[in-house]
């Protein structure tokens, strides 16, 4: 009796880890069989290369490919000094107190809805970034990347943190008694040896970045164009399925979206791989 | 290098990590007070029912018109819906993943969960609506409604469930796991009865959490049947309005200076609920793991 229902209950916990791994093949299926002539005869990376133009018959998405890349890079270039110096600062040079309430507004950040990012970005940093540039309409690149850089650095700084806490502290303490000073410590003994971490948070807020809707969508302008400049409207993979209202359900145009789904899919789970690869942080290291 | 250089390099890491800090602290505080500032004389009963009594409108009496009520209550059914459906089969998985999995089967199976956990919420949403296309081919007049939505969301936290649970179980001590073993208790006993309540706190905060996302998420929901104006859900298969798809729709489709100071109101309000949270998971655990803010 009590060996039958010890063998149901493992069988129902099977089932239940079972279904939510079969979610992510899932989502994978439908996104194909949903792009599936898109994908036929190698079509999918002719559209990878080709501009959008539904009205000649085009379908391609290099614009929104090269909208994320865009802005998902600058995005990072803006987050990663700053990340690096909150990190440096909650690791070795924040006093006690400060940088305990500055870890925990860290934390807070990670938690604060995208669209009230997007939402603060269309009435104060647009109008800003407009008037500074005074050309166009401040929806741009630029503006984008500026408030991503801000909702990914919380991500990047928890990543880097946890890489410098995993530094075996015998290194630190042997540093710090041949007399090299906090700083030096830090750059020459915990910075080389926490580059796991650094890659993982890199990794990371990239995939954030990427991953991200309402920001793109709500300041970077929306312009089916690859961008030439800081300043020119862009459309990224997430906010070129937002926008989607084909009423149709079998022209090209509907099908393409599956297409940037498949993409954006794909990207991320590549992130996914490479930080396992890595190993995750201090997994090996924490409990020297 | 010479001891000058270094001297100033030195200087120059101390400089560069007190401005980064004071940098992101700045900008943090300019996006809060910036909607504070603005959206402060919003604030008030009005705001949430419009020109409604409020008890009226809770007690569904009278429909709210200019009020933040129907995305208030879409919003929380929306999280009730999700939530009830994401948290048994997440926290079951991860009992599994800690407790039965084979080292093999969880390599594979945190795989799976690791790259569901890094797909976009919109593509998610994406998958949503394919899923609702489905339905409509076999049930005539089926549409995204919030019953898709819900069923989305409980996709998009599943991982954090999942992952939340196994870590707090595989956090407790040899010695208390094998105590109520050695004493007799079945692997099952041993789990429900001990290993479940150690690791509670551990899954509560991942709950919280999720509720979190669920409440803030707007790329999932408007592919999935959120909609500017649908008035209080009165069904599951119904199209129904949420707080945060509404934030997204002034902020582009304000018409008039009331709308907009609306838009600047729901969203100090959906702030405060993420504040709420983080503040209560917090407490639910001290010292919170990372795990638990592990996001893409």
């Amino acid at each position: 009796m009590m060996i039958n229902r010890d063998k149901t209950f493992k069988t129902a916990l099977f089932i239940c880890a079972a279904a939510s791994a079969l979610a992510t093949l899932l989502i994978f299926g439908f996104l194909l069989v949903f792009g599936l002539p898109l994908f036929k005869g190698g079509q999918f990376f002719l559209l990878l290369g080709r501009p959008w133009a539904p009205g000649q018959g085009m379908y391609g998405f290099l614009p929104m490919i090269a909208g994320t890349a865009a802005i998902s890079l600058l995005s990072l270039v803006v987050a990663f000094p700053i990340s690096l110096g909150v990190s440096f600062f909650l690791h070795s040079l924040a006093p006690a107190a400060l940088g305990k309430i500055l870890k925990r507004l860290v934390q807070f950040m990670t938690g604060v809805p995208t669209v009230i990012y997007g939402f603060i970005g269309v009435f104060l940093l647009v109008p800003l970034i407009r008037e500074m540039f005074e050309n166009g309409s401040g929806m741009c690149v630029l503006s984008a990347s500026l408030m991503l850089g801000l909702l990914i650095s919380p991500t990047m700084i928890l990543f880097f943190s946890d890489g410098f806490a995993a530094v075996d502290k015998k290194y630190i303490q042997a540093a710090r008694a041949l007399g090299a000073t906090r700083v030096q410590t830090l750059l020459f003994v915990v910075l080389p040896n926490a580059w796991r971490g650094l890659m993982t948070g890199l990794i990371m807020a990239l995939g954030r970045a990427m991953g991200d809707t309402l920001i793109a969508l709500m300041i970077a302008g929306n312009a089916v164009n690859v961008p030439s400049s800081l300043l020119d409207p862009a459309r990224t993979l997430t906010s070129h399925i937002a926008l989607v209202s084909a009423a149709d359900y079998h022209s090209m145009e509907f099908k393409s979206i599956f297409a940037c789904g498949v993409t954006l899919y794909l990207l991320n789970a590549a992130a996914v791989i490479a930080i396992r690869r890595f190993g995750a942080v201090g997994k090996d290291k924490a409990h020297v | 290098m010479s001891e000058k250089a270094l001297k100033w390099t030195d200087r120059a890491v101390v400089v560069f990590a007190w401005s980064s800090a004071i940098i992101l602290i700045c900008a943090l505080f300019l996006l809060i007070g910036s909607l504070l500032k603005n959206g402060w004389q919003t604030l008030g009963l009005d705001l949430i029912f419009g020109n409604a009594p409020p008890l009226d409108a809770i007690l569904l009496k009278r429909r709210v018109f200019g009020g933040l009520f129907p995305a208030i209550a879409g919003t929380l059914l929306l999280v009730v819906l999700s939530v009830s459906l994401a948290v048994p089969i997440g926290v079951c998985a991860g009992v599994y993943m800690s407790e039965y999995a084979s080292a093999g089967l969880r390599r594979i199976l945190g795989l799976c969960f690791d790259i569901l956990a890094g797909v976009p919420s919109i593509v998610v949403g994406l998958f949503g609506f394919s899923g609702a296309i489905i339905l409509h081919r076999i049930f005539d007049g089926f549409r995204p409604c919030l019953a898709v939505s819900a069923a989305s969301l409980a996709i998009l936290v599943l991982p954090y469930l999942v992952r939340t649970t196994q870590t707090s179980m595989q956090g407790i001590s040899p010695g208390l796991r094998i105590t109520a073993l050695a004493l007799g208790a079945s692997k099952m006993q041993n789990i429900v009865y001990v290993l479940l309540p150690r690791s509670m706190s551990g899954i509560l905060s991942g709950i919280v959490l999720a509720i979190g996302r669920c409440a803030e998420d707007t790329a999932v929901i408007m592919l999935t049947g959120v909609v500017a104006t649908a008035g209080v859900p009165g069904s599951l298969f119904g199209q129904y309005e949420a707080l945060p798809f509404y934030i997204y729709y002034i902020s582009s489709q304000y018409t008039d200076q009331a709308e907009l100071m609306t838009g600047y109101g729901a969203s100090i309000i959906l702030l405060c609920v993420c504040l709420a949270l983080f503040l209560i998971a917090l407490g639910v655990r001290k010292g919170l793991s990372h795990q638990v803010f592990y996001r893409i």
